[in-house]
């Protein structure tokens, strides 16, 4: 053989480059998730991220958009300098300001309006981490219009779980993916909680021993990989949900010990149709609820050490009618018309599948119990010698939430998993720290002053549990600018920052002076019907001046609603701030402990923007507010962000973060202030963590331990058990002021609306859309999703996800599209009752046969975000916004209310009702509608390089490689031999 | 033209895939890109970036897609796919320079990019589509097994995997010495029957993918319904049975 060069190739492989000059810890935010980082930099430049493993949110773990990070930084679309609006609204004519002067002119249009009337400033705020300080600012200027983006959002879920379990699916609880055996996950496909919940199915299904039910119309993401896939059509979760209750209830296979002790099923409600007191309960001289006792054959309080409580039946105490709350919500259930054959058509699901659920539900609860051989106390001292579990873990998201019948849905579904008795139990679902709260938790919201130069009393937003907690002028009618916890919404906990344009725009209920904004698109994808969006950005007096007469923004990009605004203050990205992850705001904790945890600058900044954070608080230093001022007027912060983080105390001893208080930083929870604070969470990796003994991890609205430690935390007032609310007698005081009794009720054009949707009980009704359209020429739901690996991203048009997904497709049941005529890549016109959008399709079979849906936020508009004009963002993908109505039909009173729930204001984009026709030949190629390019930045890459270079310095050394197992533990308990531990570490090896 | 190993390596570095918990994120594509466009084959050039029809090299990719049974159940299958560093690897033997070649030591299939002409006929021979061409640069790149990641002593212990591996939120991604009967990922491979990607193909692939486990159709214990308390369609008998009865003892 002759010799053969092709043999003799060695390559020098340098296996141990130095990766990075040196390593920084942060919190991700590529989305709201808030998993640690480890962020290796290279002469000044990110080189590469990877999750932290001793984070508590990720383990070590990073998704898509974390790992995308870099290319976050280095978007296109990043906004460089403050700019001033020189041309009308919409041109994107600006010109770049420095920020002495973009600080000037915010102060002065701050001040200005402040010296009037405080509240003529509407204050709203995006996708905010950083609540607690944005609704201190609003309250210490003087402003009750402030909310940030959850009535758009989430706060269906947030409402329906605060004011029944004193928690909520989604923010303030998680599965026990550890040791649930029945998942079942609702309107959720991509996801919020996104590692945590991606770590928690692999680790469920790769145990083997549970099951994983997702009920969604459609079958991506995590559906995908379900045990079943129910393909519910979209609105009518909460019959399904009450067809289950219907099983559980006629078998009597509920937790009535549960009930008894930690619900208020045997609470007493009066029963005096037509009298002020008619549908609350039945109170003793302290204020106790009572329960009738069958051992003492009498009405015990409801507090008692021990009860023995009846469930039903008529009695009479203190001269009144009285049944247990659980006969009410019995005898509703219990109605045929909840029955599984009664709702199948309507929900698209066959009664057997439902009665086979049903009874799965009912196994997995009683049949499988999980119990942990701890010890613990519940509030009222009785010991415990175990924990006993219902391992059913039930999961709901936007699906569910983003309907008009949603608040009462999510009532439903908290309400399912405290019948199943698997509230905080081994295998149920968990609440997470400071949660839970009381039910619901005690701030109201704080009416207007109209006084100049004066602070409010409390914070804007609040918990109503009463009609006279609204903000309402003496005839009921709105006082604040997005009509939030008015009669159309009293339960509006988040605001309705989707009105806020039209009702401004309108002068309804009145006109405001300055709209500050922060990190919304309220331009693009998170209105409703941009198009007349739009036109309230523009809309002009005769004078010529515009309706809405001052609009500040702050965002790290040039979005789509960068052009519509007057002055930009130009932010951040999360790589170059300090950030909080407060317990004051929202929690990042697991169930078995607090956690909050800071972002650090670890990339220098390269550009003239400044955080929003610390220009928020210069400017309330400009402004002379309250509490951002030292009393010889000088700033209080004068080291911005990070020195509020560090040195504010919301009450004494409590501050944004909770870890390493105290002068020393021996203190958590409750202490001084630590100028080393900072510090000590870098050193930490950037979180707190206080993972809690196992006696407090369960039960925690019951367990004497815990709520004395909460308490003592600054969570709760007093050590008093959270008794879940399933009948709920604060919607019956709405309903009872809207049958006219008290002083505070609605105007009449309201009354009938209020009396309906106030009901004690979670219920069920046609979505408004639904309800007020014609279905038939209507007969398409049609809903919109991120996909995960863009979820709750920020849009920068990430280099790097942008090549995954680029264009949406519309996507259709293969028997819908045999029905319309329609194949794979037609182009339709998708129609709604007030426009059409025009989209490309793909046919599908995992999809509800009556349902469409797409990727949402794809779309977007020319000349925003850096992109070039002929990039298919612009072009080819589309968005659902354009058809979503923003208001429904007018009512019979005339009255125009938004298309939103009506309990809680969240806007109902996922009720759009959409009819779809084939495009003609020469519409095909292009989306409509498409609106002219404003003046933005365009890139003018042609080819990127990132990395180039970056390969680090050789060094000679090599160590072994070490195999990784996925999910290693939980393949350790299934398949002999495999050892266990984490990844590549095995428990014990100390090599 | 290139020679494989002559004597078989000893170690088969691999990686396995289990599609039963793979939810199709993208993290350990976008996770790998990170890594290795400042690594051994920086950069991972990205073409028209911000425009339209972005292209860049991608040493993993995931696919979505439906597939339906023969009675007519579809099921959505996420299917990531990256080179399988194959014992038979044509893309190796195909190369008229050397530059495609599989290391003795440990099988992972790597490409020279010094020697690398650009030919693409690796490109051609691999059955898998797992070669990615950088225009910019003139050269084929491809999974390189973060070769510069798993040895490498200046990371802590938990960072030397794979990019894709360290990253994956589910832990659907595994990586070890698929030689080895008596390793782990052997064993996980084993006990899951591990399977081949188009062994038709005759490339002896290292990588193993794992099915999705068959789905529960029902708690297989729990009945298909419940027995009622009551046969009464209405709430009445049932309230009437709970007035007095101590239900929470």
């Amino acid at each position: 053989m002759g010799i053969n060069p092709f043999e003799t190739v060695k390559e020098e492989i340098d296996y141990s480059p130095k990766v990075g000059d040196e390593v920084k810890f942060s919190t991700c935010y590529m989305c709201a998730c808030r998993c640690g980082i480890k962020v290796h930099m290279k002469d000044g430049k990110p080189r590469y991220i990877e999750g932290n493993p001793d984070h508590p949110v990720n383990k070590g773990v990073l998704c898509a958009k974390g790992s995308s990070g870099i290319m976050h930084w280095n978007a296109p679309g990043k906004l460089t300098k403050p700019l001033l609006r020189v041309g009308e609204r919409g041109s994107g004519e600006f010109k770049e300001i420095e920020w002495d002067e973009a600080m000037k002119t915010a102060a002065e249009w701050l001040c200005e309006t402040r010296r009037k009337d405080p509240g003529k400033l509407a204050f709203f705020t995006g996708r905010d981490q950083s609540q607690s300080l944005t609704g201190w600012w609003a309250s210490r200027y003087g402003t009750h219009n402030f909310a940030a983006h959850g009535g758009f959002c989430s706060v269906n879920m947030a409402a329906g779980g605060l004011y029944t379990l004193g928690g909520a699916f989604w923010e303030f609880g998680d599965p026990d993916f550890d040791r649930t055996k029945y998942f079942m996950m609702l309107g959720v496909a991509d996801d919020h909680d996104s590692n945590p919940i991606k770590i928690g199915l692999g680790k469920m299904k790769t145990r083997g021993d549970c099951k994983f039910v997702a009920v969604n119309p459609s079958r991506n993401g995590y559906g995908a990989i379900a045990d079943e896939w129910v393909g519910i059509r979209p609105g009518t979760d909460g019959l399904f949900i009450f067809a289950i209750i219907h099983e559980l209830l006629r078998a009597e296979k509920v937790d009535f010990p549960s009930l008894a002790r930690y619900t208020n099923a045997p609470w007493l409600v009066i029963d005096n149709p037509g009298g002020a007191d008619h549908g609350l309960f039945l109170r003793n001289k302290k204020g106790d609820p009572l329960v009738w006792d069958l051992k003492k054959k009498k009405a015990v309080s409801a507090h008692s050490k021990t009860i023995t409580p009846a469930f039903a039946g008529e009695r009479k105490v203190a001269g009144k009618k009285v049944v247990p709350s659980f006969a009410h919500l019995a005898e509703r259930y219990l109605s045929p018309e909840y029955a599984p054959d009664a709702v199948a058509e309507d929900c698209g699901i066959p009664a057997d599948t439902i009665r086979r659920i049903a009874a799965e539900l009912a196994y997995a609860a009683f049949e499988e119990e999980v119990v942990i051989d701890e010890p613990w106390t519940d509030a009222w001292g009785n010991k415990h010698d175990k924990m006993i579990g219902r391992p059913v873990a039930i999961h709901a998201m936007r699906g569910i939430s983003a309907h008009s019948n949603g608040f009462h849905t999510c009532r439903a579904i908290h309400m399912l998993q405290a019948l199943l008795g698997s509230v905080d139990t081994p295998g149920g679902w968990r609440y997470k720290p400071p949660y839970p709260q009381p039910i619901p938790p005690g701030a109201k919201p704080t009416p207007p002053h109209f006084s100049p130069l004066t602070p409010m009393s409390g914070p804007p937003a609040g918990f109503p549990t009463d009609p006279s907690h609204l903000v309402v002028d003496d005839d009921g009618q709105p006082l604040r600018i997005d009509k939030a916890f008015s009669w159309e919404h009293p339960l509006s906990l988040h605001g309705m920052m989707h009105m806020v344009l039209r009702n401004a725009a309108t002068e309804d209920p009145y006109g405001i002076d300055v709209l500050f904004m922060f990190m919304a698109n309220m331009a693009w994808n998170s209105s409703m019907n941009i198009g007349e969006t739009l036109g309230f950005f523009t809309a002009k007096n005769d004078d010529g001046t515009y309706k809405i007469p001052k609009i500040i923004y702050s965002d790290a990009f040039y979005s789509e609603t960068v052009p519509y605004c007057d002055l930009i203050l130009p932010d951040t990205t999360y790589l170059e701030r300090y950030d909080c992850l407060s317990v004051l705001d929202r929690p990042f904790s697991q169930g078995h402990g607090v956690a909050d945890g800071i972002r650090q600058p670890v990339i220098p900044l390269d550009r003239d923007v400044r955080t929003f954070q610390t220009v928020l608080l210069e400017l309330g230093a400009m402004l002379d507010l309250p509490g951002m001022i030292n009393e010889d007027g000088t700033p209080k912060y004068p080291g911005g962000y990070p020195d509020y983080l560090v040195n504010h105390e919301r009450k004494p001893g409590l501050g944004p973060l909770a870890g390493w208080r105290g002068k020393n930083g021996d203190k958590f929870g409750r202490g001084e202030p630590n100028p080393k604070q900072l510090e000590k969470y870098i050193e930490n990796g950037c979180f707190w963590e206080d993972h809690m003994p196992m006696s407090k991890q369960f039960f925690k609205h019951a367990n004497k331990e815990y709520l004395e430690y909460a308490t003592e935390m600054g969570w709760i007032g007093e050590p008093k058990p959270i008794i879940h609310q399933l009948y709920n007698e604060d919607l019956q005081r709405f309903r009872l002021a809207a049958q006219g009794h008290g002083d505070h009720q609605p105007p009449e054009e309201h009354r009938e609306r209020t009396e309906t949707y106030f009901d004690p009980l979670p219920m069920w009704y046609k979505p408004f859309e639904e309800r007020d359209l014609d279905t038939d020429e209507y007969p398409i739901h049609a809903l919109s999703q991120r996909p995960m690996h863009m979820y709750h991203s920020w849009g920068s048009q990430n280099t790097w996800l942008r090549q995954i997904t680029n264009v949406n497709k519309l996507h259709i049941h293969k028997d819908l599209g045999a029905d319309l005529g329609i194949v794979d890549d037609d182009w339709v016109w998708i129609e709604g009752r007030h426009g059409r959008v025009k989209g490309q399709v793909k046919l599908i079979t995992g999809v509800n046969k009556n349902t469409v849906w797409t990727w949402n936020a794809m779309g977007k508009r020319k000349g925003a975000w850096g992109l070039k004009h002929d990039a298919p963002e612009f072009n080819q993908a589309f968005l659902l916004n354009h058809i979503i109505s923003d208001v429904l039909k007018p009512n019979k009173h005339g009255h125009e209310y938004s298309n939103s729930d009506p309990v809680t204001g969240q806007a109902a984009w996922y009720d759009l009702r959409v009819k779809i026709t084939k495009c003609a030949d020469e519409e095909f190629g292009f989306t409509e509608p498409m609106y002219e390019a404003p003046e933005g930045p365009v890139s003018d890459k042609d080819v990127s390089e990132y990395g180039k270079g970056m390969q680090g310095t050789p060094t000679d050394g090599r160590v072994d490689a070490k195999e990784w197992i996925g999910q290693r533990h939980e393949n350790a308990g299934s398949i002999p031999g495999i050892k266990d531990g984490y990844g590549n570490t095995i428990k014990g090896d100390k090599s | 033209m290139t020679s494989l190993p002559k004597i078989a390596p000893k170690k088969k570095l691999g990686l396995v895939i289990d599609l039963d918990i793979c939810v199709g994120c993208h993290a350990c594509a976008t996770n790998c890109k990170e890594w290795n466009t400042g690594a051994k084959s920086a950069p991972l050039t990205d073409l028209n970036p911000h425009g339209k029809d972005p292209d860049g090299v991608w040493f993993n990719r995931i696919h979505t897609f439906e597939t339906m049974n023969d009675t007519g159940e579809s099921r959505t299958v996420h299917f990531p796919k990256s080179c399988l560093h194959c014992d038979d690897a044509p893309c190796v033997t195909v190369c008229p320079t050397g530059a495609s070649y599989k290391r003795e030591e440990d099988g992972i299939v790597l490409v020279n990019e010094d020697i690398c002409i650009g030919c693409k006929l690796c490109s051609w021979a691999c059955p898998y589509g797992a070669r990615e061409y950088d225009e910019t640069e003139g050269v084929m790149k491809k999974c390189t097994l973060c070769v510069d990641k798993i040895y490498n002593e200046n990371l802590p212990a938990e960072s030397r995997a794979p990019a894709c591996v360290s990253t994956c939120p589910t832990g659907a991604r595994s990586f070890g010495d698929l030689n080895d009967p008596d390793s782990d990922v052997s064993k996980l491979v084993a006990a899951r029957q591990g399977y081949d990607l188009m062994p038709e193909q005759g490339t002896k692939p290292v990588n193993k993918y794992l099915a999705p486990r068959p789905k529960q159709n029902g708690v297989d214990a729990a009945p298909r319904s419940l027995e009622y308390a009551d046969d009464n369609t209405d709430a009445a008998p049932l309230l009437a049975r709970w007035v007095d009865k101590i239900l929470s003892a």
